[in-house]
């Protein structure tokens, strides 16, 4: 780790102003002293640090929002919810109007991580953290994704990785919480220091390998992430979300499975979300999922049409075919769970 | 050579308590203790008494190694390579030299040095700095230049088996032996990176497959783990003029002692070792290691304490590891299930180190005439191997006993049954039984036979493990004026509670609780204590701490003797007083019977006699002891068909350990054993990249370890076994807790799914693809 100045920001227009740089950006910085002139934001800390501590970024400054007042707010508006990007993962999982309303993001956030890191990590950091691939996350391994010429994974150790949209780099999007918004249909918004706003559905926020290699999502350089909004859910629908890891205390995906179901007077499936994480190098929509879904009775025929739908155009690695039957389950106990869960 | 003693003819309880005790005579040391009753009919001993310094470690006040911070004290860090295989052909310190805050470097690998000049696995120690803050050190690193000449290697262990695969070791540099202490074969034959085979054979295997009805044959692949001790390895050095005091993790301080003094050619009277807390050692903290030895000479060059605490990612790659296996069996059995021959054939590796053998498991735990075994270490460019809780046995027992099921299945007998007939040890046997309707064995069906995707599958497996004795081991005992009493022993507490064994121990003998005993351990200025591996600690130790105890009590009866108007033989200690036998009204309290020392202090010390009865070997300062530890584990899992996910439900450990002292810290002991088994069986994998030689999962993240939810329901159920062998009759536990598991978790898996998982560890992939559900390759 490097030395660092800690700054803590009043407000989000000091902070989008303090902060010269995206963390992907600082870690493609060209050499260590323009990396000494870059400042970062900070939120929970959970990820930088652990960036920090494997000096895969090393900044000359931190910009700290956790001073900025009124960032870990969850409020209804329009009647959805508008949550700040402070508000931790634990608040989340255990918020009641989250549980009432949104009850599969409040299952997500309590199936991410552990309950220490919970406790600290917030939302907003967990939609823009970097991958947790190995060959990403150490120093050693020069990868496409930090400026290299070489993906490790491609024909090495690729058990964890992604099945889909994997052809120049297979990270599969660390956060489970994603996967859950996308399906929710969750938007961002993002704000720079003149005070600015724009807002991006999530679902276009996040970026394929195809566009750009370097990063995840579209987040600019002094452009802070200050609100995630969830439209109303109709009382009519139905959603689930199911994590599968090795382990269950602590451990990553190794697929999870968000799905969002809204059906008609007649009990046919009338609009359909369906998203895979730990698939691929963005939160995975499954179109053709959703498509065959879509106008029919959720019965034991159109579920298997659909999960077996899910996986088409999947590309498995040498190492990680497993994932297939295991997200072919998880569709359809997700797509099970959410048609009886209004 | 130890003076013949002088014996007397004692007779002990004998046998397993709940099948029903008898008696046996021994010859015992005139200078020892009678014979220790049951535990039934103890005050102390065999009781669940909360561990001593169970306190100090949750509020945090106990002081582990790396809480040590002496004035003036350095940080050393390590520089490691990143190549698996290279030379260094030089070495630039100038700039780190320059550095402000650096004290101290010391070359590890010597360019001129053809004996370290060449690294073979990625973090190898390279070059050490001390400096003055762990940033300094780190900056220092930064600053160093290592001109490498990297080299061909080879980090899987079937193609460093190729003919054609590049050479870890050449003839000078193959390690003789294996560095920890554990007998290893020497002399052996190096073929290319293949050393080997040790070989052990009895009977005539022709004759005894030609004599079998049945032959089955199979193979079981075993993958790397690492100890992952909570406290990491951790070390201060203090350099003086007048000698060399150490602070270090270790589950030996007196034999790190004579490593030091050999090391730097210092008189053992001026080296001290010391170490109060510590955080686990699973065969990974036996020795000084290359780490241990370069702290001290940071502090010598610097004048200053040094400290040198490994990171988790060094822990992983270079502190050790229980090594990969590939062993193939092949097991001739007649109809009745008698076997009549065992052929085992094994590589393993402890990547550049020795090691990788699989025990003598096959070997030894079943009846059976003929035998043959060859093990090969296999030499690939990872980190070394070292003993790892039961090493070789364990990778041992995961293949024979799903063997053992595979057999058992052939022959349409139940697998409990078949071991009933085979195996002749009368502890296991009991285990069964009591195992057997622990679990409800009898609930058990036939494979996939839960309707569902969800199949439940019970499994059992056995455990076979030398009973070890450090010889070596002596105790002291102290009671003072004001009724105080002292237990010391360099012997160190590894998160097992010995110290707490002690007290009880002593205690017992003088009639007081283990609260009123001052337990001072871990430190080298004490009596010898045994090391803390091979599950030696408790059968070692405690025997001479109830000797000197026994001994010093005379002392003190002598004083009382005079105050009772009685004679010392006629006293006995129990609830804090001193009692005339005959008649209990005649008493004094243990306090004013201490008034009446002469001196502030009297003190006995007494060391490990053998074993009453002898020894099987006596291998310097160690001795196997005549019997064998037993343990048989039953496994409940649930293997969801579809997701690949295992569950274990629950663990049944029955075992045994001679006398059981304290059972809350046996049970605690065994807990540990089988999640380390239920780790080893789902988990855990070292993972190697194949292009770089380099460990992708370095950390205790992608480094998967059974956390909470992964913890099944364990029922320890503990036999007593008394076989009149020494003054406590108590053997270890450690080792045997872990055997088992593995292999009684896999035949569960069997059970529930009908389909053998043949290699560790059992993950989603591993099922799904064992079911038959992966796609067809493309």
């Amino acid at each position: 780790m490097n030395r660092f100045a800690l700054v803590s920001a009043r407000t989000i227009a000091e902070a989008a102003a303090t902060a010269t740089s995206t963390v992907a950006d600082a870690m493609v910085a060209p050499d260590a002293a323009d990396a000494g002139e870059i400042s970062v934001v900070k939120a929970g800390g959970i990820d930088l640090l652990d960036l920090l501590k494997e000096n895969l970024v090393a900044p000359g400054k931190i910009v700290n929002l956790k001073e900025i007042p009124g960032l870990d707010a969850i409020v209804e508006a329009d009647g959805g919810l508008r949550i700040g990007p402070m508000v931790t993962l634990a608040k989340l999982a255990g918020d009641p109007l989250v549980r009432q309303r949104f009850r599969v993001l409040a299952d997500a956030a309590a199936a991410s991580a552990s309950p220490q890191i919970r406790n600290v990590a917030s939302l907003g950091g967990n939609l823009l953290q970097r991958p947790r691939c190995w060959y990403f996350r150490a120093e050693e391994f020069r990868c496409l994704r930090k400026g290299g010429d070489h993906c490790f994974a491609l024909s090495g150790e690729n058990q964890y990785h992604a099945i889909f949209d994997n052809e120049f780099c297979a990270i599969v999007h660390p956060s489970t919480a994603a996967t859950v918004l996308v399906a929710l249909g969750a938007s961002l918004e993002l704000t720079d220091a003149r005070g600015t706003k724009r807002r991006v559905g999530l679902d276009d926020f996040f970026v394929s390998p195809n566009v750009d290699i370097l990063r995840e999502n579209d987040l600019g350089p002094h452009e802070i992430l200050t609100a995630i909004e969830l439209p109303p859910l109709p009382a009519s629908t139905g959603a689930a979300y199911l994590k599968q890891g090795e382990k269950e205390s602590f451990d990553w995906p190794l697929a999870d499975v968000a799905v969002v179901l809204d059906f008609d007077a007649d009990r046919r499936c009338k609009s359909a979300a369906v998203v895979l994480g730990a698939a691929a190098p963005v939160p995975h929509r499954a179109k053709a999922a959703e498509a065959a879904l879509i106008g029919k009775p959720i019965d034991a025929s159109t579920v298997g049409q659909a999960a077996r739908a899910a996986l088409e155009g999947a590309t498995p690695l040498a190492k990680n075919a497993y994932k297939l039957p295991l997200f072919e389950t998880l569709v359809r106990r997700a797509v099970l769970a959410a048609a009886t869960s209004r | 050579m130890a003076r013949t003693p002088t014996t007397r003819t004692e007779t002990f309880p004998f046998g397993i308590e709940s099948v029903g005790l008898g008696k046996v005579e021994r010859q015992i040391p005139i200078d020892e203790p009678p014979p220790l009753p049951p535990n039934a009919d103890l005050a102390v001993i065999g009781k669940p008494v909360h561990r001593q310094n169970g306190r100090a470690k949750v509020t945090g006040a106990i002081r582990f190694t790396v809480d040590v911070a002496l004035p003036g004290m350095l940080a050393g860090r390590i520089l490691r390579s990143p190549y698996p295989h290279t030379q260094v052909r030089a070495i630039d310190i100038a700039a780190a030299a320059r550095h402000p805050g650096v004290r101290a470097i010391v070359l590890i690998a010597r360019p001129d040095d053809p004996t370290t000049n060449v690294v073979r696995y990625v973090g190898a120690p390279v070059v050490a700095v001390a400096a003055v803050s762990m940033g300094a050190a780190a900056e220092a690193l930064a600053l160093i230049h290592v001109d490498y000449q990297p080299l061909p290697f080879v980090v899987d262990m079937d193609e460093a088996c190729a003919a054609n695969a590049s050479l870890v070791h050449d003839d000078a540099s193959v390690p003789a032996g294996h560095p920890s202490g554990f007998p290893s074969p020497t002399g052996l034959p190096l073929n290319g990176n293949v050393r080997g085979p040790a070989k052990t054979s009895r009977g005539d295997q022709a004759q005894g497959f030609a004599a079998a009805d049945i032959v089955i044959e199979s193979e079981y692949r075993t993958q790397v783990q690492t100890h992952c001790c909570m406290e990491p390895h951790a070390i201060v050095a203090d350099w003086r003029t007048d000698g060399l005091t150490v602070h270090m993790s270790t589950q030996f301080t007196a034999g790190v002692r004579q490593e030091l003094a050999e090391a730097f050619d210092l008189p053992l009277a001026r080296v001290r070792v010391i170490v109060d807390g510590m955080g686990g050692g699973f065969g990974s903290k036996s020795s000084l290691g290359t780490y241990g030895r370069v702290a001290v000479q940071l502090s010598r060059q610097s004048h200053a304490p040094v400290r040198i605490m490994l990171t988790r990612q060094e822990e992983q790659m270079d502190a050790g590891n229980r090594p990969a296996t590939w062993q193939h069996l092949r097991i001739g059995a007649k109809r009745d299930g008698s076997l009549t021959a065992i052929s085992l054939a094994s590589y393993g590796t402890a990547g550049v180190a020795v090691g990788a053998g699989v025990g003598n498991f096959a070997q030894a735990i079943y009846a059976c005439p003929n035998f043959e075994s060859t093990q090969h270490d296999v030499f690939i460019n990872a980190g070394p191997g070292c003993a790892m809780r039961g090493p070789g046995n364990t990778p041992g027992a995961y293949a024979l006993e799903q063997a053992i099921d595979e057999l058992a299945k052939r022959l349409f007998i139940d697998p409990l049954t078949l071991r009933d007939r085979i195996d002749p040890s009368p502890v296991r046997r009991e285990e069964r039984r009591l195992g057997a309707a622990q679990i409800g064995w009898d609930r058990r069906h036939a494979p996939g036979a839960d309707p569902g995707p969800v199949k439940r599958g019970l499994g059992m497996a056995q455990s076979l493990w030398g009973a070890n004795v450090q010889t070596n081991s002596a105790c002291e005992v102290r009671v003072m004026r004001d009724g105080s009493v002292e237990v010391l022993s360099s012997v160190q507490d590894i998160g097992t509670g010995i110290g707490t064994v002690l007290a009880q121990v002593v205690a017992e003998v003088l009639g007081l609780r283990p609260e009123d005993i001052v337990v001072r351990i871990g430190d080298t200025e004490f009596p010898a204590g045994p090391p803390s591996y091979g599950s030696r600690t408790t059968a070692s130790v405690t025997p001479p701490a109830r000797t000197a105890a026994w001994r010093v009590r005379q002392m003190l009866f002598h004083e009382a003797a005079l105050g009772l108007n009685t004679a010392a033989e006629d006293l006995t200690a129990h609830s804090g007083r001193i009692f005339v036998r005959a008649d209990e009204s005649r008493s004094m309290s243990f306090r004013d019977a201490t008034a009446l020392l002469r001196t502030d202090r009297i003190s006995a010390v007494a060391s490990r006699s053998d074993d009453y009865g002898g020894f099987r070997r006596l291998m310097h300062d160690a001795a196997l002891a005549q019997q064998d530890l037993g343990g048989v584990q039953f496994a409940e899992v649930a293997v969801d068909t579809e997701t690949g996910i295992v569950r274990v439900e629950r663990v049944v450990a029955v075992q045994d350990c001679g006398r059981p002292m304290n059972p809350l810290l046996i049970e605690s002991q065994v807990q540990g054993g089988v999640l380390m088994g239920l780790s080893y069986a789902l988990f855990e994998d070292r993972i190697l990249d194949h292009a770089t030689g380099r460990m992708v999962n370095p950390n205790l993240e992608q480094y998967k370890v059974a956390g909470p939810h992964e913890t099944p329901q364990i029922d320890v159920v503990l036999l007593e076994n008394y076989q009149g062998r020494s003054a406590t009759d108590a053997y270890g536990i450690a080792e045997p807790a872990n055997i088992a598991t593995a292999p009684a978790i896999a035949n569960a898996v069997y059970n529930a799914i009908g389909v053998r998982l043949r290699a560790l560890p059992m993950t989603p992939a591993a099922v799904l693809d064992a079911l038959g559900k992966l796609p067809a390759r493309r």
